[in-house]
């Protein structure tokens, strides 16, 4: 065998199998998705929504608790974390521009989004449950919103730095104090772009199950008290997949089912907006 | 700028806000740390550090706690899950930037991505339910049979196959961690300068060889990064784990049996910890987590600021 034919033989079985990885990876998404969108379309029934979940090991009986309770704690979380987000991302990026201390948050927000979020609901559980006595649904919204903030602070900060620094001078230049420049010139430039921060943030911590775990904890009943435990869609699937029931199993598929193609259709809307915006 | 922002009160006060709203990541993080020393200062005091971290006790009821076996199954887990997921994640990365038809690269980018928006919970509860039983009724009695009586080998693949375990535990959260070091490798081949690929083509590079020999050397740094991050990310992860782990305080040598990982005891126990010395034991299993993975996070974060310096020259 020659050289060439040898490093011809050599590239080819390198580049086949990196090709085989790549459908590797398709396999799995293909495999994951497609096994819960069979077993949830199956599960899924309008009594779903409707009812409250029946006694246990009852057949029949559904997740309408959780899907109430996960829209709530979702909503507060997004109320609280989005502000502080927005807000924060902005000083990074126009007051605080160019600063050692704006490139240290910022540093520091983009390991804070990798942190396990199972200690971040250890932390709000000694904050906010343990001097209280009890589980609450704020407590869930909290540890939620805390994921949120470094996600927004840091898409905040690079879609801002993408509004060219001139359109900020000519709004200074007609007199206009800066937070009047930052409200109505350059949030309008990077709406776009904050916007599908916030989707992807919502998108990230609607599948979050470990903060929820002890701190808004579950409940069994239809509540709208945020001040009590309440029950999560996330937090049911864990308790119904790990119990004994196969009709538990069944809802978990169709909760399962129902959050995976809402946090799918957020991430592609979010995918969606940036190329048509910054294509 | 600074010199405008001064003069106007509202804008003072808007600044101001805007300070403080940032400044709240650097309060999570010094808050997370100071709870979580205070909330295990009980377990601190009656068991040391060097004490705890080495010792495999786990005995709710004699009250005796140690991190190793949790320490261990955090390990093992995260390493496994590594040597599967990076070569895949690095041949994702070679086949999207290099061998790809330009109509795919798109599809099989976005595709990859969703994979790493999909929430652990359903890949948890997928591996229970659907991997679990492939692994128990296949793939172990198999692994078994064939590498079972192997001398050294062999010590990995004893004891029932019951598909809860280290090895589809790994399995799974290699396929969660696949995205991530797969899209972050991507996008530091993609910083290869073309033309030094060219160049490379030029004097009669195979394809293969231009990869190895010019984007592999040139994205180093970005792709440690990668993994570094995704070592970071997998050695957190709760609910992918925590349906196939089983809960075992032990130390076994085999992959076919149960144990535990930090996060999957927190998750289990945490909340019906019913006395202040198992509370408090979990806390401190919570702050050995947080400071393994905030070190771990920031030495990736090191690596990704060098490596896109270094692209940016």
């Amino acid at each position: 065998m020659t050289r060439e034919q040898k490093r011809k033989i050599e590239g080819s079985i390198a580049l086949s199998l990196s090709t085989m990885a790549a459908f590797f990876g398709l396999f799995w998404l293909v495999f994951i998705l497609g096994d819960v969108l069979v077993h949830g379309i199956k599960a899924l029934n309008l009594g779903l929504f409707m009812n409250d979940p029946a006694p246990a090991g009852v057949e029949g009986g559904g997740l309408r608790n959780a899907f109430v309770g996960q829209l709530m704690i979702t909503l507060f979380a997004t109320l609280i974390g989005v502000p502080i987000g927005v807000l924060g991302g902005t000083f990074l990026a126009e007051y605080a521009r160019g600063r050692k201390i704006a490139r240290l948050i910022s540093i520091l927000a983009d390991i804070m989004v990798s942190v396990p979020s199972i200690v971040i609901g250890t932390f709000i559980y000694a904050i906010l449950v343990k001097p209280i006595g009890h589980f609450s649904g704020w407590a869930g919204s909290v540890a939620l919103a805390i994921i949120m903030v470094p996600v927004v602070l840091r898409t905040t900060e690079d879609m801002l730095s993408l509004v060219p620094w001139t359109l900020r001078e000519a709004a200074f230049a007609l007199g206009a104090p800066y937070y009047k420049v930052i409200t109505q010139v350059v949030y309008r430039g990077a709406a776009t772009g904050i916007l599908t921060g916030i989707l992807l943030s919502i998108a990230r911590v609607a599948g979050e199950t470990a903060p929820l775990l002890f701190t808004s904890f579950n409940n069994s009943f239809f509540s709208l008290d945020m001040k009590k435990p309440i029950s999560s869609l996330t937090v049911t699937i864990f308790q119904y997949a790990m119990g004994p029931y196969d009709s538990w199993h069944t809802q978990a598929w169709a909760a399962a089912f129902v959050i995976t193609i809402f946090i799918l259709i957020l991430t592609i809307t979010g995918r969606l907006l940036v190329k048509w915006r910054y294509r | 700028m600074a010199r405008t922002a001064k003069k106007n009160p509202v804008d003072m006060s808007f600044s101001v806000i805007t300070a403080i709203a940032s400044f709240s990541v650097i309060i999570f993080i010094i808050g997370i740390l100071y709870v979580l020393i205070s909330e295990s200062s009980l377990a601190i005091g009656k068991f040391g550090v060097i004490k705890f971290l080495t010792s495999t006790d786990w005995d709710p009821v004699k009250e005796s706690f140690g991190a190793l076996t949790n320490i261990y199954g955090t390990a093992v887990t995260t390493v496994l899950s590594l040597i599967i997921a990076i070569p895949v994640a690095i041949g994702i990365a070679i086949f999207i930037t290099e061998i790809s038809p330009n109509f795919l690269k798109g599809p099989i980018g976005v595709a990859i991505e969703l994979l790493a928006a999909i929430p652990s919970i359903i890949y948890g509860m997928w591996g229970l339910f659907t991997l679990s039983p492939i692994m128990s009724n296949h793939v172990e009695p198999f692994l078994e049979k064939t590498f079972g009586s192997v001398p050294l080998l062999g010590i990995l693949f004893q004891g029932t196959p019951m598909g809860i375990d280290i090895l589809t535990a790994s399995i799974i959260l290699s396929i969660m961690i696949i995205p991530f070091t797969a899209s972050i490798s991507r996008d530091s081949f993609n910083l290869t300068p073309a033309v030094v690929k060219e160049s490379a083509y030029a004097i009669g590079a195979t394809k293969w060889e231009v990869v190895k020999n010019v984007v592999l050397p040139y994205s180093k740094l970005g792709v440690f990064g990668g993994i570094v991050l995704s070592l970071g990310r997998a050695l957190g992860e709760t609910m992918a784990v925590a349906f196939v782990l089983g809960n075992n305080h032990r130390i076994t040598t085999s992959l076919l049996d149960a144990a535990a990982t930090i996060t999957v005891t927190l998750a289990n126990e945490f909340a019906e910890a019913d006395n202040d010395i198992y509370l408090s034991s979990l806390f401190y299993l919570a702050l050995v987590l947080f400071v393994m993975s905030f070190i771990t996070l920031a030495i990736a974060k090191y690596f990704l600021l060098r490596a896109e310096r270094k692209y940016s020259r």
